[in-house]
């Protein structure tokens, strides 16, 4: 049985529907990469199965139990985390307490910070400092500290690699992976490269619409596939 | 230039702005104990503010609800220890220190609670139907404000009431050689106690924690498994609650109140929150102290100009920044 | 408006047509000196609430201070007529100042919050309407304080003026009608108002119209399209205020008496927002509906319930509830109930209803 599953999920922002019908299955463990290209409506579908947009129709399972309609705060305590696309981090706060608050209890599980601390150091170093001093891909490591203080069976990732640097792309692939032997990572990217390198299943996602499922491995080899679904060597 | 900047930012920023402010007034002012009195004048006045408008901002920047039915918090606290204090004129007037604090414990307490209940009550009827629809938001805390008031008129009628104080806050102490009204800094004090409990709790706790997240970014708190919808209710109920709390004290400050002092209060309420960056606590005192200062002086140094002063600190600052002094982060 | 060729539309705009008869010939059909009042209360109204309906139902942004503009046009007119005496020359003269102040007033507000949160708007308007307020009692020399100014008017409007006289040098009577300087003020005023809620209509129809209602319905999306939100706004909000203060001045002409409780107080500014919430947000019709029951309301409903609580004096309760002076309490009761459970108003309501059956 799949993590989650989407079934011909719609969301509609204000008056505009932005997604037409998403259908698909994440399995357990590994990364699950969702491409796409701009406007293609990945964030909707992450924000959708986050309960920040109400899809309707359309329902959304998760280990079985149908999510759908749930308020957000019930559907991260069920085990979903979440790392938004412009990061959401508390600037006002320090790193300390950004990671406090996303823990339950409001206190650390030593080893889950010791794990934090080896997988990105950076954050140690500025314990103290208010997060919105923060460069950027610090920023995005505190994000994804934040989603793995707690121990979460889903993570959302949404396109970590935007505007940084190579070398922290590296270490954050690194990180991912480390992530994905204990939970499982649904990864919206747009950068293929960085996408592919993780990724065991995929999807695309084209105008609102799931249009191509398959393993990543096929994916890669498949250049003209490549080139209908998201146009990359234009 | 930079550095300039960089340096006042270290010594405080914008914080600075209430001692220039004051250290410019003391210049044009000449007189040392007409600048004292002024100043604690000032402050006292800037702390009862800050009470009525802290739970405002909150409010506004944890759910982006703009409540302009506030200042009836304001009226009903005023009156509501007005009424309290005249029952227990008896304790006021006996020359037991004792009886004299009880009372006016009893009188902000009543206020305080009927703070918290109409705020529940505010919050569950009234704005909870128009979460995230800011037209009628304004509306209905519009029309809200307008009912208030007419109870308020029918409940208390229209003519001005007078507001015993206890003995014990009677009179002036000498600072120095300047004598100054124990009242007002009773005021000062109580204010200032008050802001510290409410510092210690945003800074110290983990529901404080919650909500300075919450005022950021409120999705985020909810998807990190927090409901901030419940969390708010707690912050509305005590926001109004404080607002009640600023206006007993204000009752007792000004002796004599009518039922348009809420429609008063909410003017300087909303320039104070302007100034100071909706949304921030620390903003808001500042906006309130600034606003309380300037008042004072502009009063002394030109009465005439008394009026329109805290529009033009709010002009002035807004053209500063738009933003106002200190918003909360976003 | 486009909703208006369905039967509930229909309905909304012959109920316009029939108010606006009933304006047209009420000197003839309510021959009392009260029920002109209501009238030209009605006219003057219906310009006023139609220039805020500019703002709130069209453009989507909040205004407190629109009795501010109103009681600029308002004052500008008593002042000149008083210090210059009664001549259309001063009419000028005060309609264009108060045009003036309204205006630079109107942009240095739009600068500092149009900008900005649109919430901001809300806010700044309110406390620059309170200090309006409070100027206009504080320069009692300028603007008669509390009890503010009484003056005359071009002589044409007065009562004993003959506009046409019978063969025995009487004023003469059409259906029973003195034809005097009442009928004439009436007129005036009557024409003077078709004149501005026309201008309105024609803005509302026009290609700015149709941009206004883009930006009202998704601001980020019009900004996107390469509409200049904050210029349009600036630029309606303008002309809102310039109708408002022209209303003003005509209101100014009719009553010969300008005080704070006629041209700037808050009850004013309330009985606006009721007028345009009872109407209906976003539709000139409505907005002729809301103002025309609201005034008739303010001015027979109440007597009705003073009468009513007088009647029922012997009961408990009852006559307490309905005291004259609980007015404003139901009032706003109703006002919160509308933007609950009607938003559209009455006119949107109907004209909804009409759509679907």
């Amino acid at each position: 049985m799949s993590l989650l599953s989407l079934k011909t999920m719609q969301t509609q922002i204000g008056q505009y529907a932005v997604l037409h019908d998403v259908t698909m299955d994440v399995p357990q463990g590994g990364v699950f990469v969702l491409l796409g290209r701009n406007g293609a409506g990945k964030t909707t579908t992450l924000r959708s199965i986050m309960g920040l947009w109400k899809p309707s129709p359309g329902s959304v399972t998760f280990r079985g139990q149908d999510i759908t309609g749930l308020h957000t705060a019930d559907i991260a305590r069920l085990g979903i985390a979440f790392v938004p696309e412009n990061m959401g981090i508390f600037g006002g706060l320090t790193v300390e307490e950004n990671l406090i608050l996303a823990t339950a209890k409001g206190t650390f599980d030593p080893d889950r910070l010791q794990r934090v601390y080896r997988l990105f150091p950076a954050l140690e170093t500025f314990w103290t400092k208010q997060a919105w001093s923060l460069s950027g891909g610090q920023k995005q490591m505190l994000s994804v500290a934040r989603a793995i203080i707690e121990p979460r069976e889903l993570i959302l990732i949404d396109e970590p690699t935007k505007g940084l640097a190579p070398s922290i792309i590296d270490a954050m692939a690194e990180a991912f992976r480390e992530i994905a032997e204990h939970a499982t990572i649904l990864l919206v990217e747009q950068n293929f490269e960085f996408a592919k390198s993780l990724g065991r299943d995929m999807a695309v996602i084209d105008d609102g619409r799931i249009v191509h499922r398959g393993t990543m491995a096929d994916f890669v080899v498949d250049k003209a596939l490549q080139d209908r679904l998201l146009s990359l060597s234009a | 230039m930079e550095q300039l900047n960089k340096t006042l930012e270290r010594f405080g920023g914008v914080n600075l702005l209430p001692v220039a402010v004051a250290l410019v007034a003391f210049v044009l002012i000449g007189a040392p104990s007409s600048w004292v009195t002024l100043t604690v004048a000032g402050l006292a006045m800037g702390m009862m503010i800050f009470l009525m408008a802290s739970g405002l901002s909150l409010v506004f920047g944890l759910m982006d609800v703009l409540n302009f039915g506030h200042s009836a918090f304001v009226s009903f606290g005023a009156f509501v220890a007005a009424s309290v204090l005249g029952w227990l004129a008896g304790w006021l007037g006996s020359d037991s220190v004792f009886l004299n604090a009880a009372a006016i414990l009893l009188a902000f307490t009543a206020a305080i609670l009927f703070g918290l209940i109409a705020g529940w009550f505010f919050e569950t009827v009234v704005i909870k139907p128009v979460y995230n629809d800011h037209l009628r938001q304004i509306l209905i805390t519009m029309g809200a404000l307008i009912v208030s008031e007419q109870i308020i008129l029918a409940v208390w009628g229209g003519t001005p009431m007078s507001v015993p104080r206890p003995q014990f806050l009677e009179g002036s102490v000498l600072i120095g050689d300047v004598a100054n009204e124990v009242y007002r800094l009773f005021a000062f004090v109580l204010g200032l106690i008050v802001y510290l409990a409410l510092y210690v709790t945003l800074n110290r706790t983990r529901i404080g924690l919650l909500v300075r997240a919450g005022v950021e970014n409120r999705e985020m708190v909810e998807a990190l498994g927090f409901r901030i919808d419940r969390l708010f209710i707690g912050v509305f109920m005590a926001g109004s609650a404080l607002a009640a709390m600023g206006g007993a004290m204000w009752a007792g400050y000004e002796t004599l109140i009518t039922p348009a002092l809420g429609a008063e209060m909410m003017i300087v309420v909303f320039i104070v929150v302007i100034i100071g960056g909706l949304g921030s606590v620390e903003g808001t005192l500042l906006g309130a102290i600034m606003v309380g200062l300037v008042a004072n002086y502009v009063g002394f140094l030109a009465p005439k100009l008394a009026l329109a002063s805290n529009m033009l600190l709010m002009m002035a600052i807004l053209l500063w920044r738009p933003n106002g002094l200190r918003p909360a982060v976003k | 408006m486009t909703d208006t060729d369905t039967q509930g539309g229909r309905i909304v705009k012959l109920a316009v047509l029939v108010i606006a008869a009933l304006l047209l010939f009420a000197p003839f059909l309510f021959q009392d000196i009260r029920s002109l009042e209501v009238a030209a209360r009605i006219c003057v109204f219906i310009v006023l609430v139609a220039s805020y309906d500019l703002l709130i139902g069209y453009t989507g942004i909040v205004s407190f201070a629109h009795t501010m503009f109103f009681g600029f046009g308002a004052y500008g007119a008593a002042i000149s007529l008083k210090q210059m005496g009664p001549g259309w020359d001063a009419v000028i003269v005060g309609a264009v100042a108060g045009i003036a102040v309204s205006v630079v007033i109107a942009i240095a507000i739009g600068l500092l919050s149009l900008r900005v949160k649109a919430i901001f708007f809300a806010m700044i308007t309110l406390a620059a309407a309170s200090v309006a307020m409070v100027l206009a009692s504080q320069l009692s020399h300028f603007t008669g304080g509390e009890d503010g100014i009484t003056y005359r008017t071009p002589d044409i409007f007065k009562t004993a003026t003959k506009l046409m006289v019978n063969d025995e040098g009487k004023v003469a009577r059409l259906f029973g009608v003195k034809l005097n300087g009442k009928l004439a003020a009436y007129y005036f005023v009557f024409a003077s108002s078709l004149i501005l809620f026309t201008v309105i209509l024609r803005l509302v129809g026009s290609p700015i119209g149709t941009v206004l209602k883009a930006i009202r319905e998704n601001e980020a999306r019009a900004e996107a399209i390469g509409y200049r939100v904050v210029a349009y706004r600036t630029f309606v909000f303008c002309f809102a205020v310039v109708i408002a203060s022209l209303a003003g001045t005509i209101y100014a002409i009719w009553l010969k008496y300008t005080g704070p409780d006629t041209a700037l107080s808050f009850t004013i500014m309330i009985d606006i927002l009721l007028m345009v919430v009872i109407g209906g947000m976003g539709t000139m019709w409505g907005v002729v509906i809301g103002a025309t029951l609201l005034v008739l309301a303010q001015y027979y409903l109440r007597d009705l319930m003073g009468s009513a609580a007088e009647a029922l004096s012997d009961l408990p309760l009852l006559p307490y509830v309905l005291d004259p002076d609980r007015w404003l309490f139901w009032l706003g009761i109703i006002f919160i109930l509308l933007v609950y459970f009607f938003p559209k108003g009455i006119a949107g309501t109907i004209a909804a209803r009409g759509s679907r059956a």
